[in-house]
């Protein structure tokens, strides 16, 4: 069977500088391809180049056949003929690809007549039908919505609706659930399944997360500053990959399914720079195993097996990975975890709620409801212990985390932070809990002043709190979170992305904070500086005794460095606990369907695994549904529960109930199971 | 932000870069790595010291008349000519580039720092202290500036300078701390302003180490403006008779002067006029250089 689509040789430059090099694959009928990489490393340019889409200052070179057509050099008015029709794409952000003035039917009904010769109401039919076929409920009326009206997900199937409108040969999705939470991001992959299922349609998955790929993908091309190192089956690149970087890779991420911590396998350094790429291998210097002859000359990709290439010059030598029992990548330090004895409470927090009045009108505000964003959220963490917070967006974690870092007397509940009463505090103990108590952020370019110096960042929190000379301490500092110590006279955007994120560690640890709250602390990096981060914060820990409050929305990531996780949803918490615990042994409905839905990189397990697929989106949190929270959406509740026994679920809100020696969950009918 | 001697001695002992990389340093660095900066910061020194070292070397103070020559071309005696009344315009200039030196700069600098101040407290601070300043400032902008301080210029008298300063300051700080103010609001959400608050800053510090700081593009800008929208306000008020009093001058009132007989004695307007383009020029070098060294994103400072 002939490919549907043949890329050989694809090159792609901005002024000179390469961003695409050598790039050939091709995807036959009904074929999965994944495209993975970190950012930077060109898969998006090949996307964009194959679809004709790069700016007039792109220089592309090779071929990319669309069933035998060549389209590099082919005239504009025959791309435009082929994209929609004969391939299509599905983007990231399906807010920016929909057009916010009109209604979602007449998007897709216009997708339809672009390419078919049909009338209007032809048009629209089949624009419900397609809607019908993504799974969007009550598709005859939700056609005439427009896309604000839509949650993400969602907009993400009208995309979906709109990709596969004029049934094409091939179907280019970039990064299609990088944006959406990892409940919906199952059922748009599942979507997405169904899709190619009913167009026979090839498709081109391009992401970052080895998980999606590994259950949904045929094939997989790894690239790596802007080349592919290595391609083949997905069994054959997870099981038995050739390359080091593919290894360095695989073991950089942390696993949902594995208990136990075992230091993450970081991959050193950072991508090159696509200015300045070295002579020889790319990867050579982050690579444990170099030779001297890697230097030399860029490796050719090698046949490695059947359908499976890798561009390394001694593939022989490179064995996989294996958990535990490091081959290719000396493991640092083991870390070990600390029991949960009678340790000290350093942070308490009981019934906490927060609401947020929702105003109308611009002269005269008037109250037209109120945002439960917390409503009684109650858990604890010792001292030397790590809380995971995981949950979706909505979910109330970032507004727990704000009202404790306020340390202002909450609407109700209480706040106790390091034995302080926050509704007790006056200005001088709250200062001087600000000293034992510090923050890292998400992204840490937003959370480091651009204008600052790195050394007047680390200096900051010490002249605040009284240190006039930090010189010393800075080098100290920087040196702790493993950077050089000559850097302090840079900006913070001479940094990558990963050194920012230690100098911002740094700044939080200058004044040997005994608390640390981390805030998503990881989910801006890519996975092999990730791994580094994480592997920091755990040594971090160990030496200096530190408790964190860990938000994360990344499940595998939560089950890696904390010692107990508490779930929540719609500012509850749904279930609490030990960590391996829960992982194992969820018993809240919710939790179960999270874990179910997390991907693993593990091609074999990831077929096999039966999802819990929750319908619907997250409940309004200004309204949120009486009784159970999750009933609305909750798998038990629907297929499980008698009439007698639902009722209970609609009237009494269920409270968390230990179930074990450190598990909770806020469940009438909780029973544990493994999902993972 | 300097180091002290001993902390010096210290990170060199340590094997530690020795120069402290703080910001001050780093900026004053790439300001004069710049040749915009160099040039402006040199023409705008050499204003400076024309002014003010001037006068020592001219053998005719501003107040003396020579009565031996009215009206005459540059000479070795009188190196720019004289005026009408048989004043040294090399003198009458010198003293006039003094007031509207001191005048321009001081009311650019204080116009573009009361503007900071009051927009990003207004910004950070919303509520009671945002209404106050916004009213205080609406009403100042529809005051009209040029009619009041016409109203007011019997009070700058001689040696009543300061006060001309701040008034002209005064009604020049409205639009920027509008704009300012909105763009602390918007600077206000950025996680290091958060991360600052949640390591105990103090609100006031916050504003003049991280916000004022972030908008020093635009203030840099503004205040490049200003300086030459007040060089040119004191000389049209001067001009009309409003600003600087005489026996005292500025360039303004001799501009308003030379321009009566330029057409036949080039030599009393052209040095004036020609010294007020060149200052305001080496102003707007100066601060295209400030705003690249203070924006680290900015390639051609480096």
């Amino acid at each position: 069977m002939s490919p549907v689509l043949d890329v050989r040789d694809l090159s792609v430059s901005f002024g000179g500088v390469p961003a695409v090099r050598e790039v050939s694959c091709a995807v036959r009928r009904g074929e999965v391809l994944g495209i993975v990489g970190e950012s930077g490393s060109g898969k998006s340019v090949t996307s964009a180049a194959v679809m004709g889409l790069l700016p007039p200052g792109a220089r592309v070179t090779g071929s990319v056949r669309l069933h035998g057509r060549e389209l590099i050099g082919a005239p504009a008015r025959e791309l435009t003929s082929c994209r929609g029709k004969a391939m299509s794409m599905v983007f990231q952000d399906p807010l920016s690809a929909l057009t916010p003035v009109y209604r979602v039917g007449d998007q897709i009904a216009e997708a339809v007549r672009v390419h078919q010769r049909v009338d209007k109401e032809a048009a629209l039919v089949r624009a419900v039908q397609l809607l019908d076929l993504v799974g969007i409920p009550r598709p005859s009326e939700r056609a005439l919505a427009f896309p604000h009206e839509f949650s993400g997900g969602m907009r993400q199937r009208v995309m979906i609706a709109m990709a596969i409108a004029n049934d094409p040969g091939v179907i280019i999705c970039d990064e299609p659930t990088t944006a959406l939470d990892v409940t919906v991001q199952a059922q748009v992959l599942e979507v997405l399944k169904k899709a190619q299922q009913k167009t026979g349609a090839a498709i081109i998955m391009i992401t970052h997360d080895l998980g999606v790929v590994a259950g949904f993908a045929d094939r997989v091309l790894v690239m790596y500053a802007g080349r592919p190192v290595e391609v083949g089956g997905v069994d054959d690149v997870y099981y038995r990959p050739r390359m080091p970087y593919t290894v360095g890779l695989l073991g950089s991420i942390p696993r949902a399914d594995k208990g136990g911590r075992w230091p993450l396998t970081p991959i050193e350094g950072s991508p090159p720079s696509p200015a300045a790429l070295p002579p020889g291998c790319p990867f050579a210097p982050r690579c444990p195993m170099r030779i001297d002859a890697c230097e030399e000359r860029e490796p050719p990709l090698f046949e490695v097996g059947d359908g499976h290439r890798a561009a390394c010059i001694r593939w022989k030598e490179v064995a996989p990975y294996t958990l535990g029992v490091p081959a290719v990548y000396g493991a640092p330090g083991s870390a070990r975890r600390t029991p949960r004895r009678a340790q000290r409470t350093v942070l308490e927090v009981r019934g906490l709620v927060k609401d947020y009045p929702l105003l109308k009108g611009t002269l005269f505000r008037r109250r037209i409801g109120t945002v439960h964003a917390v409503a009684g959220v109650d858990f604890d963490l010792r001292e030397g212990e790590t809380l995971g917070l995981v949950g979706e967006s909505g979910s109330g974690k970032t507004t727990t985390l704000t009202q404790i870092l306020e340390l202002a007397p909450p609407q109700q509940g209480g706040i106790t932070v390091l034995g302080h009463d926050t509704a007790r505090l006056d200005a001088a103990r709250r200062t001087e809990i600000r000293r034992d108590m510090q923050v890292v952020f998400q992204d840490p370019l937003a959370s480091l002043d651009p204008r600052m110096t790195v050394h007047d960042i680390l200096a900051e929190p010490l002249r605040t709190h009284g240190q006039r000379r930090p010189g010393r301490r800075i080098a100290e500092l920087l040196s702790l979170v493993g950077l050089d110590p000559s850097h302090a006279a840079r900006y913070p955007q001479d940094f990558s992305g990963g050194q920012r994120q230690r100098i911002a560690i740094a700044r939080a640890l200058a004044l040997e904070p005994r608390l640390l709250v981390l805030d998503e602390p990881v989910s801006a990096l890519d996975v092999s500086i990730q791994a580094g981060v994480i592997n920091l914060l755990g040594s971090l820990r160990a030496r200096l005794g530190l408790s964190y409050l860990f938000v994360a929305h990344d499940l595998a990531v939560v089950r890696h460095i904390a010692d107990r996780v508490a779930v929540m949803y719609l500012g509850r918490i749904a279930e609490i606990g030990q960590v391996d615990a829960v992982y194992q042994a969820p018993a809240h409905p919710y939790t179960q369907a999270l874990l179910s839905a997390i991907p693993l990189p593990d091609p074999v397990r990831e077929r096999a695994r039966d999802r819990i697929l929750l319908e619907g989106d997250l409940p309004s949190p200004a309204d949120p549904p009486t009784g159970c929270r999750f009933r609305t959406r909750c798998p038990k509740f629907r297929a499980e529960l008698t009439g007698d026994e639902r009722r209970l679920c609609v009237d009494v809100e269920p409270e968390v109930r230990p179930l074990s020696a450190d598990q909770g969950a806020a469940c009438h009918y909780a029973e544990r199971r493994d999902v993972v | 932000m300097t180091l002290s001697e001993e902390e010096l001695a210290e990170e060199l002992r340590d094997g530690v870069v020795a120069g402290a990389p703080s910001r001050t340093r780093l900026i004053a660095g790439r300001f004069f790595r710049s040749g915009q900066g160099r040039l402006g910061f040199g023409v705008l020194a050499l204003m400076f010291l024309l002014a003010f070292a001037g006068p020592l070397v001219s053998p005719w103070s501003y107040l003396d008349k020579d009565f031996t020559a009215f009206l005459q071309p540059p000479s070795p005696d009188h190196w720019f000519g004289t005026l009408q009344t048989g004043a040294d315009v090399f003198a009458v200039t010198l003293r006039g580039m003094q007031k509207s030196l001191i005048v321009g700069l001081l009311a650019a600098l204080v116009s573009t720092a009361l503007a900071a101040v009051a927009g990003a407290f207004a910004g950070y601070f919303l509520g009671w202290t945002d209404r106050t300043l916004t009213w205080v400032s609406d009403l100042l902008l529809v005051l009209p500036a040029f009619l009041v301080l016409a109203i007011m210029s019997p009070l700058f008298g001689s040696g009543q300078w300061p006060l001309f300063v701040i008034t002209l300051a005064l009604f020049l700080w409205m639009v920027t701390s509008k704009v300012v103010r909105g763009m602390t609001i918007s600077t206000k959400e950025h996680e290091f302003i958060q991360a600052a608050r949640y390591m105990g800053v103090a609100p006031v510090r916050i504003i003049f180490r991280h916000v004022i700081p972030n908008l020093s593009s635009l203030l840099i800008v503004d205040a490049t403006l200003n300086v030459s929208t007040a060089i040119l306000t004191e000389t049209s008020l001067s001009y009309f008779g409003f600003g600087i009093q005489p026996p005292d001058v500025s360039l303004g009132t001799l501009i308003a002067d030379g321009s009566r007989t330029a057409v036949y004695a080039p030599w009393t307007f052209w040095f004036v006029a020609g010294l007020l383009v060149v200052t305001v020029l080496a102003v707007n070098l100066v601060g295209d250089a400030l705003r690249d060294a203070f924006d680290p994103s900015s390639k051609r400072a480096r």
